[in-house]
This record gives structure tokens, C-alpha cells and sequence, in this order.
């Protein structure tokens, strides 16, 4: 047997928001199921207590467990597609709980079902309720989930990375409510996430996991301004803040990866990875220090850290940033790109001689990437980003518009572009696991991109992927191993290997480190930004966090339902004034530091469905700073700024400083 | 949805129109010269030939094909090489048995074997799961005339139930054939349990892991609840397609069972035919075959459809 989670303990009062952070692997979903007792078959609590409102939860029977479940403790988990049934109407999933946990009659239980949605703030409760899970979007399947964990008013709330698989804008949306919901109950809540800004936003205290293990706990003020165990200071070094550029400094990340079960030693489990590591860490394990009244940590070298006499990670003494670029020519020009697709109709539309219906995933994207430039591509998932991307490598067929890439014109079709062109442009892809092709192994996939775009022979094809397989700094053995070896981040290392081999002149990095943890990323970031220099290639950044893409880009283009509304630099990122959409994406980035009370711009509905764009500006109908008729009927034209942002909007870029500033002050005071 | 369905009407013809033609070009190959056959050895080739014009085998092929489509859809299907009677009313009676049959096979087997599949697929790896799955796999391992020939020797020789033999007359009450028709279904229950049963278990085994099954119980739904409301429906999905066209086979694929038992269906008619070389029933029976395996696709589909709120949108 293999402890998943080893001594870990934890005291939450009533009221109490509890933030528990780990790393994919750090057993922080193990914990939250076992604290319910639900627990796989192969999976067990072997010892301790688990103490509920003045009842041990471990000496209760099934069906005592289950008169708790949904009524006093519940669970609102972190993909809520799944977690729905795919085959019931979501009003009747809610109103079901309630006919069993509250007695309530089938009437009842329906209309107490409306209240709740309209509770989680549900614009169209009753259409909601009717629909099926697939018919509504991510925030709403959410919602829905909260609605149904309110239902019964439980004791203790469970919310397992409630918003990580969401959009920026609907994340910071559904934590607005999720911090409302949490003021006004006096429940319990413990908040499970990786994300260290939902944290700070959100938590009253914060328990840091690793491997398993409680290694820091503490209020939210004390961890953020003064973690004390290394690996708490590790991950909040390596999350790339709102401002931070790569020319200020690389970001730090912890090396290594998460021991699995089996790997974990006798000594202190963090060592391994701990750059403070002394002997001690090695042969001893640590225990919980209460270090400071109200703290608790797990490292040997607490009092040195505390008394500032040794360091794991400084932000500031990092100095290998990445030197800014002068300006240059011009690598890739998109002129006026249009990405179409016709939809299938139906039979009756068909019959009745409807025109056939074009659905626009870009729509006239005009931008230009400098030699060696990094050019951030940000906005929502639906606004386009990934369909311009793959129209630029050929994947995707453009329908208009023209792509020149080192003066040549790039046909649309990938079959009509040489094996040149093709070896100019390189894609990275956003889910390392599934870029891998499982049956090859690591040298063969490496040495691939050598013998097909540049045609080597095949011993040289070896040397050559051998020498990539340690420029991104991977182990040798690993060129005969198989995807199924690897770890998330190492797979992704391969694909930025396999992407480089061909010294690309343009390399495409759709959302490269989205899947991976903070730590993780943080090197993955580093890796990229250093081959880049080194191939002088150009790189076509595409992420949702904008905090990633103003630390990675030089430039940031920012798009909405298929155009592009805003390209600035990205060290102005924190200056105003902004496109109102950037604005808004801008404050939905949760901050790391607990001191910032977030003013969330919230944006009415979702992005607007490609087959039926809003006229005049396309952001108009949830624009906060919506002026009036001129939005609605005339398409905004490009204005420059003081900073030197393009910003396409109808409000005069003096007039959106002066607001933006407004609202900035207010928030501050 | 309406679209839905008119799209998979539109496969179900083409469908048939493709078997059809296979059909009309395998007949067309066989060995044998219809005239031939049907005038028999002594007659002379004039009279042969008078016989090719007047049923038209002298036509095209393409045109001969049409002719014979647009005789089977209106029920035109000629008369038997080997008996003289006209076809139609002869496999509409046969066709009236097999439903007969098939429709009792589903009666008793579906449910058991979906019971089964389900009791298997809760208890995953455990006692009742293991034995269930060996008995349905021994089962369907057994060719069809050995389970027959034992059911015949338990329930009519030893403890003399049940008729041996099932050869119902046209025109016996349901009174008359019902205990007839109880050891062919069984036999055939044997053959589908295994396959309709290992589906349920893989389907109620694969739902119980996803996460709604979690959302349910951590609602505090009794156990109950959670696989009658929410698991059974799901995974009863990829069963379906197995159980409709389970359906078609039972219609004309009892070849073995109904030689057993003696049993007039589809699948004895279509071994008198081939022994008589008998062109026009042969093609007329394997029209029927065909039509009814579309039909069970066509049904497996819509079921499949009302099922899963997904597949409707498209």
C-alpha cells in the first residue's frame, strides 16, 4: 500500500474560507474526497480522524455518510461538463438533490430549483433549466454545479478548482459570485486550486500541499508576504505577475518534478527539489513547526528562512533576463486573413433554397512579426485566436486574405506549400499528451522534422536529435524511452524540441504551458524564450493569461470574435488606457498580491457566436463603456495612443485614460 | 430531429438498394441457365429461347435489375421455381413466424441478459460478475444445435414440458404455439446472452467512472437512485445497437435453430430454396433479410437518438 497523503491536519471553523494549494500529483483531490469519505475502491483511510460539527465522520456508517452528503458537506468539482449527466434536463439534476436531501415535493423542488439558479445569478433560469448540459456554456454548467451544492445551506462547501477549466472573463466571474455566495453563508469552505491568485483573492488561510504533505499553513497575509518553507516560496516566484517582462528578469522555477508515491524517501520530501537542502534534509524528516503564533511549516530551516539569513528563490536576484531586441525587419505579414467556414444546413433549409450559412473564426486580422520578435496573441476561448494561428502553418485553410512569410507568399492550402515554407513555420501545440505519437519513441519523433523537412540521412538525423534532446534539457536516456515515461512538462519539452529542429524562422506556441502546473511553466517559459534567441526565430505566442503573454511577448495583439481590437506593447500592458475588452480581460487576471482589492470588470454574455457578429463595434453589447448608437451602427476605427498601443475603439484614447483612470482610483481607495 | 430521421431513412434505402443489387448480380452469376431449370432437361432450345423472351432474360442486365426492384417493391415477387406458388403470400407466412419467434426471443432474452450485463457490471470483478460472465461466455461457445439438442433431451424427453418439435401449423391459435416457440427461443437467448450481456457490463462499468456518478452520490442520492436514475440510462446506450441487430438476425438468421426444431421461419425457407436452386425465393428471402436488418438499424438509431440528447442536435 502507498500513502497518497500522509499526516495531514487541518482545522476549519465555521465562516472560514480555507484555500488548499497543490500541484497536479500533490494529492489535493484525494484529500477532498477522503474528508467526505468517498474514496475509490482501491483507496483507504488507514488512520486518523476526521471530526465534523461534533461527530467523527471515519465511525459513522454508509447511509450516516450519505444523510451528510449534499446536506452538510458538499462538493462542487472542477469540470463540470462531466460532472453533470449528459442525459438529464440540468434543472431536474438540481431539483432531484433537493426532493431528497430537503423532503421537498416534486413542485417545490422546481421552483426552489429556479430560485437557485437565479441565486448563482442565471439571467434565463428557466431555459437553463430545461437545457441539457451540452447546450450551455462552461460558466453556466458551473453554476449550475454551485446551484446545486447551495441547495440544502451545508455546513462545510468543498470546491475543487472550481473555475480552472473556464475562461479568464467567466473565472473571474464566477469567483466574484463564489466570494459573494462565501460572505453571506457561515459555512465552511475549503478551496482547492493550483492557482496561487485565486488564493489571494479569495482565502481567509491558506495549507500548501506537496507529495502529500502539509508543508505550510498559514494566514493568507503571512503566506503571501512571508512564506517560509521553500517550495510555498518556489511557486509563488514562479508565477509570472501582471507587468513582469522577460527582459526584467526570467522567472524562477523549482527543478525537478512531484515524486511519485513510490519515489518518496525518508527524509524531507521537498529535498530533492530544495536548493537549501543540507544533509539533514536528506536522512530526517521534518515536522509541523508552529513557527510563528497562528503558522504552521514543515522545513528543517524554518528559523533561517525566517530570520532572512538564506534565501531558496529571490525574485530580483535572477539577473539572466532576456535582453530586449532591437527593432528589425519584418518576418511575417498577415494582411486582411479571413478564416471561414461553411456550415452544413439542414434538409429543410436546404429544400426551402436558403443560402448556405458562413460562420467567420477571423475576419480581416492585419499583423506583422519582426525578426526574433515574440507577437502575444490573447482573447477568449471562441475569439479566433487558435483558427488564425493554424491558417498561418496551413492547417487550417484560409478563406481570404494574404500570409507572407520571409517575403514569400504562403499558399492557403498546406499541399500547395514547399517543403521550405513548411520547415520556415513550426507549431507547438496546446496538450503535450496528445502531440505525441504514443507508438514512436523520443529519438525517433526528434529526428523526424531532420529527415523529412531537411532531408538528412538517417545517422545524421540521430546526432542531430540527440543534441536537441539536451538542448532542452532533458536526460540522454530518454531518446530511446516512450511518450508514457515522460511527465506533462517533459512531453512538452520534446514538442518544443521536435518544433526547433528545424531552426524555424516562425515558431507558433499555441497555449504551450496552459496545461501544465505553475512551477512547471515557469521553466517552460524559460526554455522558450532562450531557444528563441538562440534560432532567432520569430514566435506567435497565443495564450488566455494575459499575465503569461505580457511576460513572454514584446508585442500583444488582443482578439475578439475574430478581430483583432488592440495591439500594444506589452511592457504598456499596466499603463492605460486600454481597448475596454483588454481592460476587462486585464482586471480578471486574480492577483497574487492579497493587499490589491480587485475591482473585476464584469462582461455581460458570452462571446458572440460567429455565425451572427454584433454590427458597428463587435464588443458593443457587453462593453461596460459602451457610448450609444455610433457603437452599435459604425465600426470603430484604429486610434494610437500616448504609449503607442492601437487601440479600435470609438472613444478617444484621452477620454478612455481619463475613465479607466476613474475607475483605477476607485478601486485603489 | 425531423432531419435526423429523414437522413437515416435516406441510408436505410440506399443501403437496401446496394444489398439489393449484390444480390441481383450473385443470382445472376450462379450456375444454372433459369430457362433451363425451369423447362426442365428435355426441352428443346427454341422453346427455350421462347421462354427467355417472354420473361424477359434476354434484356440487359441493368434493365432486368430494375424490373425485378420495382416487382419486389409492389409485391410482384413471382412465382417459386420448385412449387409453382406465387412467393409472396408463402415468406409473408414464413416472415409471420419469424416475427413470432424473434419476438419472443426478445420478450425473454433481452431482459435477461440486460439484467444479467447489469448485475455483472455493479459487482466488477467479483463473484456474481465472474460467474455470470463464464456462464454466458460457455453458453455462446455451445453451436446452437448442441444447446438445442440438450434442451430437447431436458425439458421433452425427461420432464416432457415442452414439444420437441416446433413445426406450427398456419393456422394454430397462440394458445397452440406459444409452448412450441419457448425451446427455439431459449436456444437463440443462449446465442444472444453472451453478447448483449458482455455490452451491458462494459457499458454500466464505463459509466459508473465518470464523474456524474460522483456528483449523484455526493448529493446524497440513495444507491438506488444513482444507477436507476442516472447510470442505467447511459449505459444501456451501447447495448442497443447490439439488441437491434440482434433483432435482424433472429428475423432470417436461424438457419440452425429452426432445422432443428423443425420450425417454418425465413431461415428454412431460404435452405429449401438453395437445395432447389430456386432463383426467385432465394432472392425474394434474402430481400426480406436485408430489409429487416435495415429496419433494426433504422430503430437501433432513433432509440440511440432519444437516448442521447447529443446525437439529436445534429
Amino acid at each position: 500500500m502507498l500513502p497518497a497523503v500522509r499526516d495531514f491536519s487541518l482545522q476549519i471553523f465555521a465562516g472560514e474560507t480555507y484555500g488548499l494549494v497543490g500541484e497536479s500529483g500533490s494529492g489535493k483531490t484525494t484529500l477532498a474526497h477522503a474528508i467526505m469519505r468517498y474514496l475509490s475502491d482501491s483507496g483507504e483511510i488507514v488512520g486518523g480522524r476526521i471530526d465534523f460539527d461534533g461527530r467523527n465522520l471515519l465511525a459513522l456508517t454508509s447511509s450516516e455518510i450519505r444523510d451528510i452528503w449534499g446536506r452538510e458537506i458538499v462538493f462542487v468539482p472542477q469540470d463540470p461538463l462531466s460532472a453533470l449527466n449528459p442525459s438529464i434536463r440540468v434543472g431536474e439534476q438540481v431539483a432531484e438533490g433537493l426532493r431528497v436531501q430537503m423532503g421537498l415535493s416534486r413542485k417545490a423542488a422546481n421552483t426552489r430549483t429556479i430560485e437557485l439558479l437565479t441565486e448563482v445569478r442565471i439571467s434565463d433560469p428557466g431555459r437553463v433549466a430545461r437545457s441539457y448540459p451540452h447546450e450551455i456554456s462552461g460558466g453556466m454548467q458551473q453554476r449550475v454545479m454551485i446551484a446545486m451544492a447551495l441547495g440544502a445551506e451545508p455546513k462545510l462547501i468543498l470546491l475543487d478548482e472550481p473555475t480552472t477549466s473556464l475562461d479568464v472573463t467567466t473565472q473571474a466571474a464566477v469567483l466574484d459570485l463564489l466570494r459573494d455566495l462565501i460572505h453571506n453563508t457561515d459555512a465552511a469552505v475549503l478551496y482547492i486550486t493550483h492557482n496561487l491568485g485565486v488564493v489571494a483573492q479569495i482565502c481567509d488561510r491558506v495549507a500548501v500541499l506537496y507529495a502529500g504533505e502539509l508543508v505550510e499553513d498559514a494566514p493568507k497575509e503571512a503566506l503571501f508576504e512571508k512564506p517560509l518553507h521553500p517550495y510555498t516560496q518556489g511557486l509563488l516566484a514562479s508565477v509570472p505577475e501582471l507587468g513582469r517582462h522577460k527582459s526584467d528578469a526570467r522567472l524562477s522555477s523549482i527543478p525537478g518534478r512531484i515524486p511519485s508515491p513510490q519515489e518518496r524517501g525518508s527524509g524531507c520530501i521537498f529535498a530533492p527539489r530544495c536548493p537549501l537542502a543540507i544533509d539533514l534534509c536528506f536522512s530526517e524528516r521534518p515536522r509541523l513547526d508552529a513557527s510563528f503564533p497562528d503558522s504552521k511549516v514543515r522545513c528543517h530551516r524554518w528559523p533561517e528562512i525566517a530570520a532572512g539569513e538564506i534565501f531558496a528563490w529571490g525574485k530580483i536576484n535572477n539577473p539572466e533576463a532576456v535582453a530586449s531586441r532591437p527593432p528589425q525587419e519584418t518576418a511575417l505579414q498577415l494582411k486582411n486573413v479571413e478564416v471561414g467556414y461553411t456550415l452544413r444546413q439542414s434538409l429543410s433549409e436546404r429544400v426551402a433554397g436558403r443560402p448556405r450559412r458562413r460562420v467567420m473564426a477571423v475576419d480581416g486580422v492585419d499583423l506583422s512579426v519582426q525578426y526574433g520578435e515574440t507577437l502575444g496573441l490573447a482573447g477568449e476561448s471562441g475569439s479566433g485566436k487558435t483558427s488564425l494561428a493554424r491558417a498561418v502553418v496551413g492547417l487550417v485553410v484560409r478563406s481570404g486574405g494574404d500570409i507572407d512569410l520571409l517575403g514569400l507568399s504562403l499558399a492557403p492550402e498546406l499541399s500547395r506549400r514547399s517543403i521550405d515554407e513548411l520547415r520556415l513555420a513550426q507549431y507547438i501545440f496546446q496538450n503535450p499528451e496528445e502531440a505525441l505519437n504514443p507508438y514512436l519513441t523520443i529519438g525517433e519523433t526528434l529526428q523526424r522534422p531532420y529527415i523529412t523537412l531537411m532531408g538528412q540521412l538517417k545517422a545524421d538525423a540521430r546526432n542531430n536529435a540527440r543534441r536537441l534532446l539536451a538542448a532542452v534539457k532533458l536526460p540522454a536516456d530518454y531518446f530511446d524511452a516512450y511518450p508514457n515515461r515522460l511527465s506533462g512538462g517533459e512531453k512538452q519539452r520534446v514538442a518544443i524540441a521536435r518544433a526547433f529542429a528545424t531552426s524555424p524562422a516562425l515558431l507558433i506556441a499555441d497555449e504551450p504551458v496552459s496545461s501544465l502546473d505553475v512551477s512547471v511553466q515557469a521553466s517552460i517559459l524559460n526554455l522558450l524564450s532562450a531557444l528563441q534567441v538562440d534560432a532567432n526565430s520569430s514566435m506567435l505566442f497565443i495564450s488566455h493569461d494575459l499575465a503569461v503573454v505580457g511576460f513572454l511577448a514584446d508585442r500583444v495583439a488582443i482578439m475578439y470574435a475574430g478581430q483583432i481590437v488592440e495591439v500594444t506593447d506589452s511592457k504598456a500592458l499596466p499603463a492605460l488606457p486600454h481597448h475596454p475588452y483588454t481592460e476587462a480581460l486585464l482586471s480578471a487576471v486574480p492577483s497574487i498580491d492579497p493587499a490589491t482589492v480587485q475591482q473585476v470588470i464584469q462582461l455581460e454574455g458570452d462571446i458572440p457566436s460567429q455565425q451572427a457578429f454584433p454590427s458597428g463595434c463587435r464588443f458593443h453589447p457587453r462593453c461596460p463603456r459602451y457610448l450609444g448608437d455610433i457603437c452599435r451602427t459604425v465600426e470603430p476605427p484604429w486610434q494610437v495612443t500616448e504609449t503607442g498601443s492601437r487601440i479600435r475603439c470609438h472613444i478617444s484614447p484621452d477620454d478612455l485614460r481619463a475613465a479607466q483612470k476613474r475607475g483605477f482610483d476607485n478601486e485603489g481607495g | 430531429m425531423a432531419t435526423f430521421v429523414i437522413r437515416r431513412m435516406g441510408f436505410l434505402a440506399l443501403t437496401v438498394i446496394l444489398t439489393s443489387l449484390v444480390i441481383f448480380i450473385i443470382t445472376q452469376m450462379l450456375p444454372g441457365d433459369v430457362a433451363r431449370v425451369v423447362l426442365g432437361r428435355e426441352a428443346g432450345e427454341a422453346a427455350l429461347e421462347a421462354f427467355r423472351e417472354e420473361n424477359g432474360l434476354n434484356d440487359p442486365l441493368p434493365v432486368q435489375y430494375g424490373r425485378w426492384l420495382m416487382d419486389f417493391v409492389t409485391g410482384d415477387w413471382g412465382h417459386s421455381l420448385s412449387t409453382r406458388s406465387a412467393i409472396f403470400p408463402v415468406v409473408m407466412d414464413r416472415l409471420r413466424n419469424s416475427l413470432l419467434l424473434a419476438g419472443m426471443t426478445m420478450l425473454v432474452g433481452v431482459p435477461l441478459s440486460i439484467i444479467l450485463g447489469i448485475i455483472a457490471g455493479l459487482n466488477e470483478d467479483k463473484l456474481a460478475d465472474n460467474t455470470i460472465s463464464i456462464g454466458a461466455l460457455t453458453v455462446v461457445g455451445l453451436p446452437e444445435f448442441v444447446t438445442g439438442l440438450v434442451l430437447i433431451q431436458i425439458f421433452s424427453r425427461w420432464l416432457g414440458w415442452l414439444p420437441a418439435n416446433s413445426s406450427i401449423a398456419p393456422d394454430a391459435t397462440f394458445a397452440e404455439k406459444l409452448p412450441m416457440l419457448i425451446l427455439p427461443a431459449m436456444t437463440a437467448t443462449m446465442v444472444l446472452l453472451a453478447y448483449i450481456s458482455r455490452m451491458t457490463r462494459a457499458g454500466v462499468i464505463e459509466e459508473l467512472k465518470r464523474p456524474y456518478v460522483r456528483t449523484a452520490t455526493l448529493k446524497g442520492l440513495p444507491r438506488r437512485a444513482v444507477i436507476f436514475n442516472h447510470v442505467l440510462r447511459n449505459s444501456l446506450i451501447p447495448a442497443i445497437t447490439v439488441i437491434a441487430i440482434s433483432f435482424g438476425w433472429l428475423i432470417s438468421g436461424l438457419i440452425v435453430i429452426e432445422n432443428v426444431f423443425n420450425y417454418p421461419g425465413l431461415g428454412r425457407l431460404l435452405v429449401f430454396a438453395i437445395d432447389r436452386q430456386d432463383l426467385p425465393l432465394i432472392q425474394a428471402v434474402a430481400m426480406v433479410a436485408v430489409v429487416s436488418f435495415a429496419l433494426a438499424n433504422l430503430a437501433a438509431d432513433l432509440i440511440y437518438a432519444r437516448l442521447n440528447p447529443r446525437i439529436r442536435l445534429e
